[in-house]
């Protein structure tokens, strides 16, 4: 269970505006976080609270397939994000990363900017303590669940590949 | 029985060693090619290496591709591509592509013959979806799921449902492949097609040259699709007979098979069509916009630097100049386009008529490096994205056309076509 304060911001928000590739050469995570959003909202970085969550529309993170996205969305401090609709690259991205993201058209119709949100994330319920709402989003399939109990990916991938050679 | 599956889907199917898969299924599919750049995959190598990972799954079905920030644009660029080269070097990767033999990746692996018919590619590249155009399954992902790949030699998949592309009849002068998918974006939106794969089919598909379905196919992560994807045919079989080595396996789609929608085009009727600032949806064909001033016309990437698109480009600007206040700059896909462009003539033309040519690169297209913008300047750009401050300043513009109408608006300075010169 997470709360925290809402950053709201609208559809298509792309991999560019996230983190522009004039950054991309940046060599950690919290150098890339630095720049995050800065191309739509320069105050982003001077506003944004660890646990903040960000909340965007329709086909959120399109564009590049670049990771360092969801890596300097959570440097930022940002605890997770709710969108109407993800594009897909972003999503795989966030999962195997194992940065929470959250899809909820309903909850991104009626959660305000600045609005105080918790996440319940093994139910999938977000509720905007400002207004006392509560919203459903669609819980992760079963095997995603896996990838982000392990940790991510990889851990995921390294820990069967060691699976499979005890089995030997 | 049948089984009523898209051409993707048998291509899924085919690789994860099932006999039939359906939309949403979760599989997992073993990969003929795994692809990342001199910008993905120093984070994908970190990730391989954090994980304790000590061998590749197949050193000849990697590769890397150094060419977003190169020739390296700073020290940050040459140590992620130092990188890079190291960790080719350790696995003896064996399709590592540097400053002199790089080109641009997804004109080049196609080029190379590193990818085919019926091949399972992830990349960690989005626009890894123009092997679609082979009548492959390609998708781009993240650096994660490259490190997975090149680790394990197969990835996850959420099987696609599918949008049916019917395209018929033949394009006109002056239109290409560049103007069926802005057309097309402009139709469905830049999520008309999300998590889906496009299809592309019909009588018309056998009029276009692989150089425009390659465009076309480049672009359907922009209609956020999963993939673009189209049947192989005479032109196929042809363009990869020397260059391919290894067996085409082809696939078709069901007769029957289900789509969750189906869009016609035309091409007889389609005109030269530009995507205004900033999003690839927000069509307007060129008469609607002309004579809008410009500062910039960058012609390349991976969507338009292959030979055709310099043909194209070169014949508008044959024997004309380049606009006193425009700056164009050439930039041919891989060292085969730009060594044709001199042989058949066509950097002569391109230098004569005062266009700045250069040495593969992503450069400009994604605000890298070789034709960044000042606050206030307007590109038109044969590139992919016109997302605000994707060429530079947060308050320039990018405007994406085919190559002819690039090469048309440096002439005039402004938007148009090569009929309005």
């Amino acid at each position: 269970m997470i709360t925290g304060k809402v950053i709201k911001y609208g559809d298509n928000i792309d991999t560019d505006v996230i983190i522009p590739a004039r950054y991309l050469n940046a060599p950690s995570p919290e150098e890339l976080a630095k720049h995050c959003m800065e191309d739509i909202d320069i105050d982003f970085v001077n506003k944004v609270k660890p646990g903040d969550i960000m909340v965007g529309g329709a086909n959120f993170g399109c564009g590049s397939s670049r990771e360092h996205a969801p890596v300097a969305i959570q440097a930022s401090g940002i605890s997770c994000v709710i969108a109407a609709s993800f594009a897909r690259i972003f999503y795989r991205n966030a999962i195997n990363i194992g940065f929470p993201i959250l899809e909820c058209p309903e909850a991104v119709a009626k959660i305000q900017n600045g609005d105080k949100v918790s996440v319940d994330f093994k139910t999938g319920v977000i509720t905007d303590e400002t207004t006392g709402e509560s919203f459903r989003a669609a819980a992760f399939p079963e095997f995603i669940t896996r990838i982000i109990d392990e940790g991510g990916l990889l851990k995921y991938l390294k820990e069967r590949q060691a699976a499979k050679e005890d089995r030997r | 029985m049948t089984t009523r599956m898209t051409m993707t889907q048998k291509i899924l199917a085919a690789h994860a060693g099932l006999p039939s898969v359906k939309a949403g299924d979760l599989i997992e599919a073993k990969l003929d090619m795994v692809l990342g750049n001199d910008i993905t995959s120093p984070v994908a190598i970190d990730v391989f290496d954090k994980a304790g990972f000590t061998r590749v799954f197949d050193k000849e079905k990697i590769a890397l591709v150094l060419d977003h920030y190169t020739p390296c644009k700073d020290i940050k660029s040459a140590q992620l591509c130092k990188t890079v080269r190291e960790f080719a070097k350790r696995f003896d990767i064996k399709h590592c592509y540097d400053v002199g033999t790089v080109g641009i990746e997804h004109a080049l692996l196609p080029e190379k013959g590193i990818v085919g018919p019926g091949d399972c590619i992830i990349g960690a590249d989005s626009h890894t979806c123009t092997y679609g155009a082979l009548g492959a399954f390609s998708t781009g992902v993240g650096s994660t799921d490259m490190a997975a790949g090149m680790a394990m030699g197969e990835n996850w998949f959420k099987v696609p449902s599918a949008i049916k592309v019917t395209l018929k009849g033949r394009l006109q002068p002056y239109v290409s492949g560049k103007d069926v998918i802005l057309h097309l974006i402009g139709m469905i939106g830049v999520d008309g097609a999300l998590y889906k794969s496009l299809e592309f089919t019909g009588e018309g598909v056998s009029e276009l040259s692989m150089d425009d379905r390659f465009t076309i196919a480049n672009m359907a992560i922009e209609a956020g699709a999963k993939n673009g994807i189209f049947p192989v045919d005479e032109k196929t079989r042809e363009y990869i007979k020397d260059r391919f080595t290894r067996e085409p396996k082809i696939y078709e789609a069901d007769p029957d098979a289900e789509y969750d929608s189906e869009v016609v085009i035309n091409l007889s009727e389609l005109k030269p069509t530009v995507s205004m600032p900033h999003l690839p949806s927000n069509t307007r064909t060129v008469d609607e916009v002309k004579g809008l001033p410009i500062n910039q016309v960058i012609i390349g990437s991976c969507t338009n630097g292959r030979i055709s698109d310099m043909r194209a480009a070169a014949e508008v600007l044959k024997g004309r100049k380049v606009a006193a206040d425009v700056k164009c700059i050439v930039i041919p896909a891989t060292q085969e386009v730009y060594l044709q462009c001199v042989k058949e003539g066509l950097a002569e033309i391109f230098i004569e008529a005062g266009c700045a040519v250069s040495t593969p690169t992503c450069g400009p297209c994604l605000g890298g490096h070789m034709g960044i913008m000042a606050e206030g300047e307007r590109a038109v750009a044969t590139t992919n994205r016109n997302f605000v401050g994707r060429m530079g300043h947060v308050k320039s513009e990018v405007i994406l056309a085919s190559p002819a109408v690039a090469a048309a608006s440096a002439v005039a300075g402004s938007v148009a076509s090569p009929e309005d010169l």
